[in-house]
């Protein structure tokens, strides 16, 4: 990398930064509890808009994996979030009315609070469908994993986001508050992914799943990243660049190893498809606040209508991280 | 006679007490280092948990830093204490705050009586090590290293640059032979006094403390001058990851743990409850006599080792993306492609289905869709048949469809009317076997009813990219596989050449050919190229075929070739 790239990436990171800055005003503290944060602690921090629906399992998901405290970004929800959030004892909400898409989609919010609260903690970023599963998640806590990395003098844990949906249509079977989402929804693709570098980023780019099938066989260039990096131990110098899929300094994307090794990685169980989605997606295509004017959600609503259905006879059944290793999913890489 | 446990700690303070205490209740006196660099309320907090314990001591602290001599000197005052103050101790077995006793205390008393002069050192020189770090070996005892591997790693680097390349090196004392090994280890009274009591002592302390890592050469080294008999191999179970790192132990190895037979081990994960649970117990079963048999465990590391360094042939994935030229395999398993083969062949894909008994697909790179066996719109892995998800990376889509078949052999078709951005690709994998009968795509050309001017520019359009596609193959950069008739010479002989093929793939069917698939029908095709030669193209890739006849070979109406 040139020192011109290098001073470029430079100042493109202090852009983001400063623009983190001026958009902390838009966030008003609803419940802080952030001084309970202590040292060591691993902080979760999320941006939401009317999930109480799914913050009760989301919660408890990662308080066994080991979290200690929640930062959310409330953007207007009016189903009761708000209160529920505020009644958790490890949760700190932050409330905000103005646009999630000029926030950039919540990264602007999301780059201010990690300055102020995520200084040397590690820090996961998530939205409230992802449920991240590592190597050994099933015995042994997120703090072993995070020892782990911080020993190898690794900064940042790459995942995929794998996209998890039922058989049959979406809205067949109805969620209820504190269910385990993968119980009927637990069928993902195993084999149909695409990768290509960001060269100008370093990071990988991933396409494809269930969600390329379905809805973007015709313009596979607009099929929705997959590469993730969500788990950072942050610095205030550091700055996500686009949702948690890219960030700077451009080293903490080089979460792939590049000579024919694997490196330690991870899966972003996906459960979007649950069946609030159908009403979700067109409440967001009304909303149009979100990526490349709600494309996504366009495509969706209108493959929903025509074919509910994602499930094939090739469909994996989830059964836990070892098998999605086996797949090739993700990787232990030398952590035994 | 006992055995006293010198324990080197700088964090995780409640679990070296556990341990600490664990030693100490069964009646083995502990001296525990701690290091320096824990502050003074953590320090006494830490003493005020171990006061009511008779037979534990504190050595005089230093501050340790990895790869330093501070380490050794640490060691040093603690065996000295140790010496001093608890005459009744025949070996001192040195162990850190994050090892964990595996074994009844007793068994290892039990184990060490029996051996009472032996000293447990892993001890090799430096000439047969393959282990070190940063590849230094024997330079790490002729060279000086001033600066810290750990927190100044380019003045590091470049102070043993500059010596390398000035040809600096230190003179090695008089009688030292240097030898490297494993910081843990288990001496005897006699060998650990004599290094302590040695009158040269204060030359070799001088010596080693330049030297690169000496808590892993100094006792290794100086115990050969003494010792009367050297196990060289170490007590504690400690295995080292590719970057020098120990692994470290969680709750899921306990049954490996158990299974492994070690005395110690290192390093467990401090929050390792139930590990410390279940083996910091009073000795609740009877003593077991059995020797060390860490292979299992060497086993799980090694193959971790080797998942990271080279990871899993033909996987791409978030954390694998290998640099051209280092995927070692660009695809996880062997596959055949096939190139006219359908053209001449009636039903060929069918008949080296049944031959091979592998999924045989048809063209899997045609412009309207992917032609999966047995016609699926799915397959493996949930791979789509859009050409369009195809076409958006095709690399992608044939590495994705050999590795979510692993196990199989994949075969497909392939020709000039298909996609030809994969053939690259295909050219460059050592896995595949590229079969060609050049010029076939004429055939089915011959046999269509359509206007012969329209037919021609077809035919030189599919002959211009099958040239290419022909070129590239035979470039010196070309992996694959590959073998090529003209299709007049593969009809000259094609039982033979059909059957190599069937070997090269293997499987069933190794028979000799029994049955033949059915070849197109050819009288006339001779007339054909000619009628093309006359419009002004030059059909070349089929070889030379006589006007007006048929192939010598040609069977009558088509019928089976057979061969006995």
């Amino acid at each position: 990398m040139g020192l011109l790239k290098s001073y470029r990436l430079r100042l493109e990171r202090k852009r983001w930064r400063m623009r983190a800055v001026r958009k902390r005003r838009q966030l008003a503290p609803v419940k802080n509890r952030t001084d309970q944060i202590a040292k060591s602690d691993i902080i979760v921090f999320c941006t939401l808009r009317n999930e109480v629906v799914r913050l009760p399992y989301f919660l408890k998901y990662y308080r066994e994996l080991g979290v200690d405290h929640f930062v959310f970004v409330d953007n207007g929800s009016d189903d009761g979030t708000t209160d529920y959030l505020s009644a958790q004892p490890d949760v700190s909400v932050f409330g905000t009315h103005h646009s999630y898409k000029r926030s950039r989609f919540g990264v602007d919010w999301i780059n201010w609070l990690l300055r102020k609260y995520g200084h040397q903690h590690w820090c996961l970023v998530l939205d409230v469908d992802e449920f991240l599963v590592y190597p050994f998640s099933d015995t042994r806590p997120i703090k072993a994993l995070t020892d782990w990395l911080d020993a190898s003098s690794v900064k940042s844990f790459g995942t995929m986001l794998l996209d998890m949906y039922p058989k049959g249509p979406i809205d067949s079977v109805k969620y209820e508050a504190g269910n385990d989402p993968f119980e009927h929804v637990h069928w993902f693709d195993s084999g149909n992914y695409t990768i290509q570098k960001n060269e100008r980023y370093g990071n990988l780019w991933i396409q494809g799943g269930p969600r390329a099938r379905a809805f973007f066989a015709d313009k596979p260039e607009r099929a929705p990243a997959l590469n993730k990096v969500p788990l950072v131990r942050w610095d205030r110098s550091y700055a996500y660049v686009s949702s948690s899929h890219m960030l700077l300094p451009r080293g903490l994307n080089l979460v792939y190893d590049e000579w024919g090794g694997e490196k330690t990685s991870g899966c972003l169980l996906h459960a979007k498809f649950l069946d609030t989605f159908t009403s979700k997606s067109e409440e967001e295509l009304k909303r149009k606040e979100h990526f490349a004017n709600s494309h996504e959600y366009k495509a969706y609503h209108s493959g929903l209508v025509e074919d509910p259905d994602l499930w094939c006879k090739w469909s994996e059944k989830y059964i836990n991280w070892r098998q999605l290793e086996i797949l090739g999913l993700m990787s232990k890489g030398n952590w035994a | 006679m006992s055995v006293g446990f010198v324990m080197l700690v700088h964090d995780a303070l409640d679990r070296a007490a556990q341990v600490a205490r664990h030693w100490s209740e069964h009646g083995k006196p502990i001296v525990i280092h701690v290091d320096k660099r824990v502050d003074g309320p953590a320090f006494e907090y830490f003493k005020g948990k171990l006061a009511d314990l008779d037979n534990v001591r504190f050595s005089e602290r230093h501050a340790c830093e990895w790869g330093n001599w501070s380490i050794v000197a640490a060691t040093q005052s603690a065996c000295e204490l140790m010496l001093d103050a608890f005459t009744e101790v025949r070996h001192v077995y040195l162990s850190s705050g994050s090892c964990m006793p595996l074994r009844p205390v007793e068994e290892i008393q039990t184990y060490l009586d029996e051996r009472p002069r032996t000293d447990f050192i892993e001890s090799v020189t430096t000439d047969e090590v393959d282990w070190t770090v940063g590849g230094l070996d024997q330079e790490r005892f002729t060279l000086r290293f001033p600066f810290s591997w750990k927190r100044q790693r380019r003045l590091f680097d470049h102070y043993v640059d500059l010596q390398r390349r000035l040809k600096l090196a230190r003179r090695i004392p008089d009688g030292v032979t240097p030898h490297l090994g494993s910081q843990w280890w288990c001496l005897t009274r006699q060998t650990l006094s004599a290094i302590l009591e040695d009158p040269r002592r204060a030359e070799f302390d001088r010596y080693f403390r330049r030297v690169w890592i000496p808590d892993e050469s100094y006792f290794q080294t100086l115990s050969r001058l003494y010792s009367t008999q050297i196990e060289s191999r170490s007590l504690t179970l400690s295995k080292f990851d590719f970057q020098g790192k120990p692994h470290v132990f969680y709750d899921d190895h306990l049954q490996l743990l158990r299974r492994s037979d070690c005395f110690v081990a290192r390093k467990i994960w401090p929050r390792a409850e139930r590990l410390y649970r279940e083996f910091l117990v009073p000795a609740s079963r009877a003593l077991v006599m059995a020797e060390p048999n860490p292979l299992k465990i060497d086993r799980l590391f090694s193959r971790a080792t080797e998942r990271r360094t080279r990871g899993r042939a033909g996987l791409y994935m978030q954390g694998r993306f290998p640099n051209e030229g280092w995927e070692n395999g660009k695809t996880s398993g062997r596959y055949s492609v096939f190139e006219g083969f359908t053209d001449l062949f009636e039903d060929f894909e069918a008949w080296i289905a049944r031959r091979t008994g592998n999924r045989v697909h048809g063209h899997l790179f045609a412009e309207d869709q992917v032609h999966f066996a047995g016609g699926d719109a799915v397959y493996n892995g949930a791979l789509s048949d859009s050409a369009q998800l195809r076409e958006y990376s095709p690399q992608a889509f044939m590495t994705n469809l050999i590795w979510n078949t692993r196990g199989e052999h994949q075969c497909f078709q392939f020709g000039p009317a298909d996609d030809q951005k994969v053939s690259e690709f295909l050219a460059t994998d050592r896995n595949a076997q590229i079969s060609i009968i050049s010029g076939a795509w004429a055939i089915p050309l011959f046999h269509s009813n359509q206007n012969f001017s329209d037919l021609r520019k077809v035919a030189a359009h599919l002959q211009r990219i099958e040239t290419a596609h022909l070129d590239l193959l035979r470039m010196g950069k070309t992996k694959a596989r590959v073998r090529i008739w003209s299709l007049a010479e593969f009809i000259e002989n094609p039982m033979e050449n059909l059957q190599a093929i069937l070997d090269e793939i293997g499987g069933i069917g190794q028979r000799r050919l029994s049955e033949v698939p059915v070849m197109a029908d050819l009288s006339g095709f001779g007339q054909f190229l000619q009628n093309l030669k006359n419009q002004g193209m030059s059909p070349h890739l089929m070889g030379d075929f006589p006007l007006n006849q048929d192939s010598p070979e040609k069977p009558q109406g088509g019928r089976p070739y057979l061969v006995k």
